[in-house]
């Protein structure tokens, strides 16, 4: 991939990112900090990278795994956090009378 | 192109449509729920991408995936403990401690490329690639450590483990603030001269740097910070993409920061306040010392929770306004008892949410919807505003700064032109606090002198159960 055309990549990212919130009720504010924040763990992706092109340099392996751990740590804590908060609204037409 | 390449390329594409339409799901309240789970569908179909790529390509060593399989299992099941335990009056504390990890993680990628470059490639780069590479691996490094250390500092203030120095209320803050980002500047120049080791230097001062930034932030305007925080750690997983050479991580990063700092605009707007007064200003309660002092209160009515129970009796509209001592008093439960007894007899219950009410915006009403308060009865601020002339009761509860009518009458407050909830237009006003200590802000509340409002000193919790037993003794809530 060439320089040039990871910069446009980053552009028309930011642009998608710009656009997709609008309009967000109050009510959602939390939920969605903490689903985007799920997804800003996508550096799991860049520590795989790593472990995958080691080839037995066992300190980067080590590195690696623990910046893997972490990314998992923001990626499932993440996920899980927002669908107990968003369980929440969900649950109310059911429980109603 | 070979078939391992365009498979990639094809899922790739697959997850960053599926992650955007998660994010636009994410602003609407009937979609929200399942567009959460598109999202992480969208990350897991993304790593297994990414795994049948260098599977049908260079393959994986099983020492790779010893570590592959050694880092998930660990950094999955805390995140998952962690995240079913949490209470959800934690919430803010907990979003930035996962934030601080993410931001953590491209530091480490970065410094782990930086340190042993990876093979393939990499040696025989061009001046210009070489470049890139640096500057893409700083940014990583110095955004990421920024992240990983003001999180995980926010985290503590919302704790209550940390509190704010006085030092870094005075101007000495910017002075020290200004050194650890030209030191960080430095670093950053010495790094791409070929100074490899230099590369500690960078993490050291961004990491100060961090500390430095998020330690003077008062702790009302934190959740705007850990918004941003949420934004830098989108930034840095995109920088993290530029040194790995991923687009699904630019986008996917650069998507993040952008709503992350659009999220952020929002809250400030909600506050009445400038993202600049928010990083730059300090706290709020430390200016609010200087410029209005006389805090003393004249005219404070307190009143028994008998009191209180027999005018809830006689009225027909009573407005609750929730705030963070309710929640901290874990108290949103009991008092659903006592708006169930009072909807039995007949009395319209409404709950006017503002928007900063809790810690962080929509914070209140996941808290009250924990405790099954019916959707339809959670009223925005420009929603109910109107209504309080006409209500009988207002009820506050653990709120202070959002129902001070100081930011409406008083242009010398610091609260002046912060949006609040009209409540002293309402007849009787109910003030359920543990004390006379001020709010967040550290302001006198106006609100306690008024002729109509009455305090009911105790903790939230007390008070409400003494509350449902005084109504049950009135027979309110019984056929």
């Amino acid at each position: 991939m060439s320089f040039i055309s990871l910069l446009w990549v980053l552009l028309l990212g930011s642009l998608l990112g710009l656009e997709l919130i609008g309009k967000v009720p109050p009510t959602l504010h939390t939920p969605l900090m903490s689903g985007a924040n799920a997804i800003s763990g996508i550096t799991m992706l860049a520590a795989l990278t790593l472990i995958v092109k080691a080839e037995g340099n066992v300190p980067l392996l080590i590195i690696g795994s623990v910046s893997l751990g972490f990314a998992l740590f923001n990626v499932v804590g993440g996920f899980f956090v927002t669908d107990r908060m968003l369980a929440m609204f969900s649950r109310k037409p059911s429980n109603k009378k | 192109m070979n078939l391992p390449v365009i498979i990639k390329f094809v899922i790739d594409l697959l997850a960053v449509l599926l992650l955007a339409l998660g994010i636009k799901g994410l602003s609407k309240v009937k979609s929200a729920r399942d567009a959460n789970r598109l999202a992480a569908f969208a990350m897991s179909l993304s790593v297994v991408g990414l795994l049948s790529y260098y599977l049908g390509t260079s393959g994986i060593a099983i020492q790779s995936w010893i570590w592959i399989i050694i880092g998930s299992i660990i950094g999955s099941l805390f995140g998952a403990i962690l995240a079913k335990k949490v209470p959800m009056t934690s919430m803010p504390e907990t979003v930035a401690l996962f934030n601080g990890c993410g931001g953590m993680s491209s530091l480490l990628v970065a410094l782990g490329v930086a340190i042993f470059p990876i093979s393939g490639g990499q040696e025989n780069l061009d001046f210009f690639k070489s470049l890139i590479n640096e500057v893409s691996i700083s940014v990583s490094i110095f955004v990421g450590a920024i992240t990983f250390t003001g999180s995980i500092v926010a985290m503590a203030k919302l704790q209550g483990w940390l509190s704010t120095p006085g030092w870094t209320q005075s101007k000495v803050r910017h002075f020290v603030n200004i050194v650890f980002a030209v030191a960080s500047l430095i670093a950053f120049f010495d790094l791409i001269n070929g100074n490899t080791s230099s590369i500690w230097l960078l993490v050291i001062v961004s990491s100060l740097l961090g500390i430095g930034v998020t330690l003077p932030i008062g702790g009302a305007d934190m959740p705007v910070v850990i918004s941003l925080l949420n934004s830098y750690s989108g930034i840095a997983a995109a920088a993290a993409g530029f040194v790995v050479d991923s687009q699904l991580l630019i986008v996917a990063g650069a998507m993040v920061g952008a709503a992350g700092l659009i999220l952020t605009q929002v809250m400030c707007k909600g506050m009445n306040r400038s993202l600049v007064s928010v990083l730059f200003g300090g706290s709020l309660s430390a200016q609010s010392t200087a410029s209005t002092g006389s805090g003393e209160y004249t005219n404070i009515t307190s009143c028994s929770v008998e009191e209180c129970a027999l005018t809830l009796e006689a009225a027909n509209k009573v407005i609750i306004v929730p705030g963070y001592g309710l929640a901290v008093a874990q108290a949103q439960h009991t008092l659903r008892e006592v708006t169930k007894k009072l909807e039995q007899n007949g009395i319209e219950v409404v709950y006017a949410i503002h928007p900063v009410a809790g810690r962080m915006p929509g914070h209140m009403n996941v808290l009250l919807a924990e405790a099954d308060v019916p959707y339809e009865q959670l009223k925005e601020m420009d929603v109910v505003n109107p209504d309080f002339p006409a209500t009988d009761v207002v009820l506050v509860l653990g709120a202070n700064d959002v129902v001070n009518p100081q930011a409406k009458n008083d242009s010398s407050s610091p609260l002046y032109g912060m949006p609040v909830l009209d409540v002293q237009e309402a007849r009787t006003v109910f003030v359920i606090k543990r004390g006379m200590s001020a709010g967040y802000s550290g302001i006198k509340n106006d609100l306690f002198d008024l002729p109509n409002t009455s305090m009911v000193f105790g903790d939230a919790k007390k008070v409400l159960n003494d509350l449902i037993g005084e109504l049950k003794d009135l027979g309110v809530g019984e056929k």
